[in-house]
This record gives structure tokens, sequence and C-alpha cells, in this order.
């Protein structure tokens, strides 16, 4: 067989939904195409940004994977809340074998492809403009990392039109994940879709491990950065040490699918909950690889729009690498009812409970930096305020869950549903609105429009309210999570009042849309020539908006905590006027296409594996080694900006800014 | 010694001593071990996966055959030896690397890669042997835990051998340039993980196995 599984019978073509839906994404795809080739925009977008291994291009670019994919996860969840809001006593209109790969597709996605890339985009952007350095520890491997990330997504999607997606949840539990069970190419989607991108997200983790470890400017001692640094250096300690894990356990859901293996099988020998272990011994890292990057974006945003130091920098510290450690030692709670007895069960719900103090010495912390602040009410702190509200409710219920005699009545129920969205959209996702509000203007030199921006959120924040707190109820009055009909009439009301919180979510997201489009056709009245137009406090605010590709024409000298800030304080700033200051020559790394062409050679090897086209695996792996090696012979990967052109560039940027010298100095 | 070379040039490269003020971005030597040294964490972690997984399966044998059955010690004790001394070859090419001897570097490397070669030639004939007398991966969660974890160490060496191989090229091509020096260090640092991980495969996998 040439095509190994694949033939015309893989295309839905009896099934209108995910058919139009693919249309639409292809027809979406194809029109950016035509306008960007047509416009002439082709050569700049390779050149700029697709081999770009600048961090903030990359940065860019994740995010914006992101927010592209929450477009589709979002579609996901509002079929899912139709379904069940029309399905009392009947099929609703999605046949079961549709809802479930819906439900399945949008909690990978949404964790995957959304949160994920979010976070990591804001560290990417972010993180070497706290810590006053020129860019990442490996540039390279950073372009790499995104593209395989992208090639993930890029197969998940083509699930949509080309064969099916899983109908196994978010994480695929044997036995129904087995070749038995399952035996068409929906898991099979799942696991190459997280194999490769799982693998650029460990390089981006040791990345910025690297980066955060090993590239401070001078003076950046551990305890003078920025917080978002130290939950960056968390977050990423965690996928270092938890990514491995998932790899490990869908390799060997791989194995038996593929081979015959008797891992989790239930025959021979094959053990079932060794994969509940394994992939909760990653899966609960990975609440916190999400969540720990957000709660630092809160650090900053509260801080500076407090305009106060963060308070208890310490003590937030601690908290951080509390939770960093502790968050391995809690898998278990999501199968208490596995059976492990007593004892296990009760030493894993207090771990858990555990858990919940370093969480509450943050929120304090939070709410102790903004009592007596000059506070400013903008999007990014309202994100954060609303976070703070909702993230107590969810961790609440999180504690309540805790609890294995409660967590035997509610485990698998739509409570717990509730619960993890309440920590995941009021927690992770808040955070990635706020960060992406809070730096967009550094990204860009221009910031989002604030009106639209407050009401986006108002709708987000009631509409999660509205969406969820009935979840809660129903899921209180017994109604498990997946079911795609039901016949119990008092859920009906509480599911029709879910669908429409998902309305006003829908609301919100137009309302984020129009922002961005609002802002970038009025960016002239928005733009920021300062560089800093939050009156910041960290290190990224020290530099023009964008910055340029060097980041810092002379790289900074940091004194303390809050280094901008101070800088500012000390009047510093006046070093501008003192005569110019000695340019070096800036030495940086070369554009390069290896990412892009990586992720190339993976998405054959991804497609070609998922179809069981085993000459086209040969050949991609082929392709693989080639640009292994390419890259490898490269006699040049740097370029050397000369002093001139920095001063040039430096020169352009301080004269912005000294007609703005009043409002630098009104700090 | 320069910056390009193995050995450490000053006595505190971490700046672990206390109370220093940062001295800024550490040289691309440093960082670039350091951010493989994390790689390799995170390797050994995927592979305390297949171990605990090995663990957890030793004694499900489906009524096949239990490891003391099956694993021949004699013919494990030569592929240690193998794999120790390509460590110790590779670690002689890195001494030719550090003095600029293109000729010793070369052999030694050549050498390391037979050794290489040898391991992974006794490893596939003990899988094809297992095979031919019905003990197969799919025989047994047993032996499905045995093949994975073994064969994981197994095509990282192999891996191992093809990168030894751009490795010998690029010196050729390009001798010892610092982008490459530091390339060297990686690959030792590989090479020499690989030997850990065997030295514990070696203890769980066929001591014990052989004992259950």
């Amino acid at each position: 067989m040439m095509f190994g599984k694949l033939s015309w019978a893989a295309i839905p073509i009896d099934q209108p939904i995910p058919l139009a839906a693919g249309a639409v994404v292809l027809v979406a795809i194809l029109s950016v195409l035509v306008w960007v080739v047509v416009r002439g925009h082709l050569t700049y977008l390779w050149k700029e940004w697709i081999t770009s291994v600048d961090h903030k291009r990359i940065g860019v670019m994740y995010t914006l994977l992101a927010m592209v994919m929450l477009l589709r996860g979002f579609s996901d969840a509002i079929m899912m809340r139709a379904q069940q809001a029309v399905a009392f006593h009947s099929q609703g209109y999605l046949p079961p074998e549709h809802y479930n790969q819906i439900f399945s597709a949008h909690g990978t996605i949404m964790i995957f492809f959304v949160a994920m890339p979010f976070v990591i985009g804001l560290m990417n952007l972010v993180v070497p403009l706290q810590l006053g350095v020129r860019d990442v520890a490996f540039p390279t491997l950073n372009s790499v990392g995104f593209w395989l990330t992208a090639t993930g997504a890029l197969l998940v999607n083509v699930s949509l039109v080309v064969g099916e997606f899983a109908r196994t949840g978010w994480l695929p539990y044997p036995p129904l994940s087995e070749l038995t069970y399952s035996p068409g190419v929906g898991v099979d989607y799942y696991l190459w879709s997280l194999e490769i991108s799982g693998v650029g997200t460990l390089v981006a983790g040791i990345n910025l491990v690297t980066t955060v470890l090993k590239l401070r400017a001078k003076g950046m001692n551990y305890l003078r950065m920025p917080m978002f640094c130290w939950t960056t250096l968390a977050s990423n300690l965690l996928i270092v040490a938890a990514f491995p894990i998932l790899t490990a356990t869908l390799a060997m859901l791989i194995l038996d699918r593929y081979f015959g293996f008797h891992f989790f099988t239930n025959e021979a020998g094959g053990n079932v909950m060794m994969f509940m272990n394994l992939i909760w011994a990653w899966g609960h890292p990975e609440v916190y690889i999400l969540v720990l990057p957000a709660f630092g974006i809160f650090s900053e945003v509260v801080a500076t729009f407090s305009s106060k130091p963060l308070f208890g920098y310490r003590s937030m510290v601690l908290a951080t690498m509390a939770i960093c450690i502790i968050s391995f030692m809690v898998w278990l709670h999501h199968f208490f009812t596995m059976g492990a007895g007593p004892n296990v069960n009760a030493i894993f719900g207090i771990a858990s409970m555990v858990i919940a103090v370093p969480t509450g010495v943050k929120i304090y912390n939070w709410l102790f930096t903004m009592y007596g602040g000059r506070i400013r009410f903008t999007t990014p702190m309202l994100w954060s305020i609303g976070f703070m509200v909702t993230f107590i409710l969810g961790g609440l219920t999180g504690v309540l869950v805790a609890v294995p005699p409660a967590d035997f009545l509610l485990h698998n129920s739509l409570f717990l549903v509730a619960h993890f969205h309440n920590v995941i959209i009021g927690g992770v996702l808040f955070g990635a609105f706020a960060g992406y509000t809070y730096w967009f203007p550094k990204a860009f030199g221009f910031r989002l429009h604030e009106g639209l921006g407050k009401a986006a959120f108002w709708c987000w924040l009631i509409g999660f309210y509205v969406a969820f707190v009935p979840l809660y109820a129903v899921g209180l009055l017994g109604m498990t999570r997946r079911m795609q009909h039901y016949d119990v009439a008092a859920w009906r009301p509480w599911l029709f009042a879910a669908g429409v919180g998902a309305v006003i979510i829908l609301i919100g997201i137009i309302f984020q849309i129009a922002q961005l489009f609002v802002s970038i056709r009025r960016r002239a009245e928005l733009r920021d020539r300062t560089g800093d137009p939050w009156d910041g406090r960290s290190l990224e605010w020290a530099t023009s908006s964008p910055p340029p590709v060097f980041n810092f024409a002379i790289p900074p000298d940091v004194t303390g905590e809050d280094a901008y800030w101070e800088m500012k304080a000390h009047a510093k700033q006046r070093d501008f006027d003192r005569g110019e200051p000695d340019y070096k020559d800036i030495e940086m790394p070369r554009n390069s296409p290896t990412g892009f062409v990586c992720a190339f050679f993976a998405t054959i090897m991804g497609f070609a594996l998922i179809w069981h086209i085993w000459w086209m695996v040969a050949a991609g792996a082929v392709g693989a080694f080639a640009t292994f090696v390419v890259f490898a012979w490269r006699d040049h990967d740097e370029y050397i900006i000369p002093a001139a052109e920095v001063a040039r560039i430096d020169r352009a940027n301080i004269e912005e800014r000294r007609g703005l010298a009043s409002f630098v100095g009104g700090a | 010694m320069t910056d390009m070379s193995l050995a450490y040039p000053h006595g505190d490269p971490h700046h672990l001593g206390r109370g220093a003020v940062h001295e800024g971005p550490a040289p691309k030597r440093i960082v670039t071990g350091y951010g493989f040294w994390i790689f390799l964490l995170s390797d050994i972690v995927m592979f305390s996966c297949f171990f605990a997984a090995y663990a957890v399966l030793l004694g499900q044998t489906a009524g096949g055959p239990r490891g003391s059955e099956l694993f021949d010690l004699r013919s494990v004790a030569a592929e240690t030896a193998f794999l120790l001394l390509s460590s110790f070859t590779c670690g002689l090419a890195m001494i030719a690397a550090d003095v600029r001897d293109a000729r010793r570097f070369q052999a030694a490397m050549a050498v390391t890669c037979l050794f290489g070669l040898g391991f992974l030639a006794l490893e596939a004939r003990e899988f094809a042997d297992l095979v031919a007398r019905g003990a197969g991966p799919t025989r047994s969660a047993f032996l499905s835990a045995f093949f994975t974890l073994v064969g994981c160490h197994g095509a990282h060496v192999s891996a191992g051998i093809l990168w030894l191989l751009t490795m010998m090229a690029q010196v050729f091509a390009k001798g010892f340039r610092a982008d490459i020096m530091r390339r060297l260090l990686c690959f030792a640092l590989f090479w020499h993980a690989l030997d850990i991980i065997w030295v514990a495969i070696f203890s769980v996998v066929y001591l014990f196995g052989s004992a259950a």
C-alpha cells in the first residue's frame, strides 16, 4: 500500500459540520496566504518572522498561535454547551462519535495549543528583557521549539478533515485508547501531535531554564530578579522534569498500538493504572507549569499599577519554589477512586491541601501590594483583580475535592469540570490576557484600546460565572462529565444557563478581536514613544518599544530589586544627557530556517506515522538528519552590528525619549 | 588554557561563591554545557519512566519466561565492557581535541565508534535470540517493558554513533573551532551519560531481573 491506511474514505464527506469547519479554516488560511503574496509580504514574512531567531519575534508567534487556537478550542466549547443545552430527552445535533471528538479536541487544544504557547510566548518575549540580556541561551533551538509546537497544532487541525480525532478525552485513558477499542487514527493523531509538540516544549523549557540561570545582566543576583523571571524558572524546571514523563508515557501507548506491546492492555499482564500514574505524574505539574507564569504576570501587573514594590518579594520567591516542588507530590489526587487505600489517599489529600498554603501566601502578597498603593484600574489590572476573586473560588473547590471522601462523590462529575475551568480560565487565561495587554506595547510600540479591553474583560468575567457556576450546581446534582445527552429534567435549566454563559464569553472574544483591529488602525494615537507606557519597574521598560533586535545598546548594570524603578528614582536616565555612552559592536545570532525546515519534516513524519505510510516516515527522518548536518555545517551563525549602527539606533531612541523626559522623571 | 578548551580555566566557573555580585551573562561554553546538562537530566527523567514501568511489570510474565530464564549475563558483561571501554576512548578523544591533535582525535573516535557498534551488535544478537525463542516484546508485559527500556538505550547509542560520525566529519572539515569544541563537549557528556544509564540497566534490568 503506497499510502498506508490513507484513502479517500478518510475525508468525512457525509459529515457537514467538520467539513464546513475545515473549509472555513482552509479559506481563511488561503486568503491570508493570497493577501501576503499579493501585497508582496512573503519575503518580509520569511526573513523577519519565519526564520527569525529573535526571542521577541518567536514570543509573538507563540502568542499568535495560542490566540488562533483559542478560537478553535472555543468553537468546540460552544458546540458542547449548545449540545448539552438541547440534548434533553433527545440526541441533540451532534452524534455521539462526533461529540466525543469535540470534547477530546477541546481539552487537548486548550491545554497544549492555547495555554502552553500563550505562557511560553510571554516568557520568551519578556524574560530576556527583564534579565537585561540580548537573547535566550539557544536562539536557533528556540525557533525549533516554536515550529515543532506549531506542527503539533497543525496535525490536530488536519484531523478535522483527514480522518478523525481521538474520542478518548484530553488524556487517552487505556484500555479505551488501545487499538482494540479505538482502531481508528484518532488516538494516533493525538499521540503524534503531542509527541512532536512535547519535544518543542522541552526545548523551550531547557532554553528558558538556562537563560534564567546563566544569562543575567551584571548585578542581577537571583534575589533581584523580577517575580516573572522566578516563576518562569519554576515553570520551566517543571517542564524539564515533567515533559519527558509525557513523552515516555505516550511512547508506551504508541508501542502498544503500533507493535502490540502490553504496557496498558487488559491482556498479558498490562497495567492500566500505570498509565494513570504516569500521565498524572506529568499532568499535575503541568497545571503549575501553566499557572506559575500567570502568577508571575500578576505580580508584575499588580506592583506596576499599584505603583509599589511587590509586597513580600522573598516570601513570593519561597512560595513559588515550594509550589514547584510540592506540585510533584500530589498526582494521585486525580484518581483517589483507584482504591490505593486510605493511607495513600490521605497522604496525597493532605499534600494537595498543603499546596494551597503557598498559593494563599501569594494571594495575600498581591492584596498587600495593592493596600496603600495608588492603584490604576487599567485593563491588565482588571484581569488581575478578576483573577484574585475567581481563583480563590477555584482554589477553595480544589481543596474540597482534595478531601478523598468528597472526591469519591465528585469524581468525574461536572463539579470537577467546573473546578478546573475555574482555575485554568480564572488563573491561566486571565493571566495570559493580563500579560498580553500589559506587554503588547513593548512588543509593538503601541497600546491596545482600553475601552474595548475593559468590555472584553467584563464579558469574560461575567460569562465565566454564568457558564461555570451552573456546572458546579449540576455536578452536585450528580451529572457526570462528557454526556452527549441526558434525561434528568433538573439538570436542564443549569445547562441552559451555562450555554448562555458561553455566549457571553463569545461576546468577550469578539470584543478582543475588535480591540486588536481597532488598536492597529489607531496605532498612531496609541503610540508609546517612551518605551515605558505604564511607569514600569523592571528592565523591559528601560528599552524602546519595540526594542531593537539587540534589546539594550549598553548592557544594563543592576543595583537592586525593581531595577528600572531604581534607575528612574536615581535619575540615572540623565546618563542620556551626559554625553555618549561607549557603544561597542554587538554580536547577534543569524536568522535560520532550521526550525521551520525541522518542523516541515516533523509534519511529514507525524502524518506518515499516523497513517502508517512507512516510506514517507523514512524520508522525513532522512530529511531531519540532513537538516541537522546542514545546520552543523554553517560557518557563520552570528553577525556583527557595528558600534556606529548601535549608536545610530540608540540615539534615535534617546531622542524620542528626551522629548518626554518630564514623563520619565515623573515617576 | 583558552576558553575553547574542555578544562575549566578558573576555579569557580558557576559563581557559587557567596556574597559576590552577579558578573553578568556566562561565557558561551558554560551556557552550552549547562543547557546540555539540563537536557541530559530530562533524558534521565524519561528513562526513569521506563525503569518504573519495568519495575512495575517485572512479575507480569503472563505465563511466559522470566528474566532468570532469558538473560545471558556473560553477553551482558561483554556489552558492559564494550560500552565502558568506548567511554574511555571517548575521553581520550576529548584529551586529543584539547591539545588539538586531529590524528589522535580521529583514531580515538573511530575506536569509540567500533566499541559502540560492537555493543549494538551484541544487543541486536540478544534481541534476535529472544524473539527467536518466542520471548519477543509482545509475549508479556514484562518483555514489553524489557525491550522498551533496553531498546531505548540502544536507540540512544545508535543516535550517538550518528552524532559521533558527524563530529568526526566536522573536525575533519573544519578543525577544532570554538563552536565545534562546544559540540564535542556536549557529545562527550551524552556518551558518558549513556554509560550511567547502562549501569542502571545492568543493575536493575539484568541483575534484579535475573533474580526475579
